[in-house]
């Protein structure tokens, strides 16, 4: 893989960062498993959707999304396995070129939450190439924290939809979502300012 | 052949009418305020998908996959736009895992056009099977379904089940049979 010497990060640790960086009720969409119970660990906001199911559909998810609500940025947090079940996803994303849409993939190899067994493309892929190559020019390795959030601040000014890959640690999420899908579907339209509460 | 023959002449016929069924479709979903198209394209859905490209109404492109447009059709009504997804059978067939932990148990009127491969002359012996799997698999969800044969009935079919979908927040599934559509034919 080639990552050069991007740093090993942790989920949580760069969820919190990036949480603290919104400051215009920017839209976050969890992926599933170990990447929206580290979302939720953050601290929950009107504008989070967490995912118990469809894996692999952060991405779309949030490109239906940004296609809604072309002046709100939007945050996708995927897992690397998830991605590899919907890697044409990214060629819709290029050609739709929605330039509100972030997507930050968290890539530690590894089927954390069955077990910790490495995905296929462990050894062999590199996400970045991949998401480059379908399309996404706008696509780049976190080398540490820091150089995180500075694609961050670029990414919430790009004019073209940007993608963020962040090597990360085996742990597990730090927290469990609360799995109501009503109630996690409600809430977040109260949030993008779709419905008002009953 | 003289059956191909036959519907291909149809077709053209109907390329510009409002009263074929493909402009009976697209203009029920204008009328109902859906405007986000993906799709994974069929033959016998292809004069749909051009109008749809041509009308500027529309917001229409192709996904790799049928669950990306569920995803795509999911994360847009929550954001306050409506969508409706285009596919065949087999595609439908992949779609089992989102509806159940997705469409479903969120609420989201997800609304597909199925234009139904497998049928009344189908000559490929895997799309006669994966047909089969399709009601069946509706029907474990509860989800609502209709088969449009009828040009006669289509409108009211169509309309009725989007503002359904809408007010349910429920999806359906509008399965566009060759007796509506002339389907898909043997052609060597």
């Amino acid at each position: 893989m080639n990552t050069g010497n991007t740093k090993v990060m942790n989920r949580f640790d760069v969820t919190s960062r990036l949480i603290a960086k919104l400051k215009n009720e920017e839209a976050v969409i969890g992926g599933i498993g170990n990447t929206n119970f580290d979302l939720w660990a953050a601290g929950h906001r009107p504008q989070n959707f967490y995912m118990l199911g469809s894996m692999g559909l952060a991405f779309p998810i949030a490109l239906g999304v940004a296609l809604a609500q072309p002046d709100r940025r939007v945050f996708a947090l995927e897992g690397d396995g998830s991605l590899l079940m919907q890697l044409g996803a990214l060629s819709t994303i290029a050609t739709l070129k929605p330039k509100n849409l972030i997507m930050i993939v968290m890539d530690n190899g590894i089927y954390q939450i069955t077990g910790a067994q490495p995905t296929p493309a462990a050894q062999v892929a590199d996400i970045v190439a991949i998401a480059a190559g379908s399309g996404l020019a706008n696509s780049a390795w976190a080398a540490d924290e820091e150089d995180f959030e500075r694609l961050v601040d670029e990414a919430m000014t790009a004019s073209e939809p940007s993608l963020i890959a962040v090597r990360i640690d085996d742990k597990p999420g730090v927290g469990t979502t609360r799995r109501d899908p009503v109630q996690i579907r409600e809430r977040f339209m109260h949030g993008l300012g779709v419905r008002e509460p009953l | 052949m003289a059956i191909a023959e036959q519907h291909n002449s149809t077709q053209a016929a109907q390329a510009s009418s409002d009263k074929s069924w493909h402009g009976i479709v697209l203009q029920t979903l204008k009328r109902n305020e859906i405007s986000l198209i993906p799709y994974v394209p069929d033959r016998v859905l292809t004069p749909l998908i051009k109008n749809l490209h041509a009308d500027p109404f529309f917001t229409t492109f192709a996904t790799a996959r049928e669950e990306e447009a569920v995803g795509i059709l999911s994360g847009a009504w929550m954001g306050g736009r409506r969508g409706a997804m285009l596919m065949q059978t087999s595609g439908f067939a992949t779609l089992a895992n989102v509806l159940a932990s997705l469409a479903v148990p969120y609420q989201i009127p997800l609304i597909m056009f199925v234009s139904e491969r497998g049928t009344l002359g189908e000559f490929n012996y895997g799309q006669s099977l994966v047909c089969r799997t399709m009601r069946p698999v509706l029907d474990s969800l509860a989800l609502e379904h209709h088969t449009i044969t009828r040009l006669d009935e289509l409108e009211f079919i169509a309309d009725r089940s989007i503002k359904q979908a809408v007010t349910t927040q429920a999806p359906v599934a509008l399965i566009l049979n060759p007796l509506l559509t002339g389907g898909k034919v043997f052609d060597k």
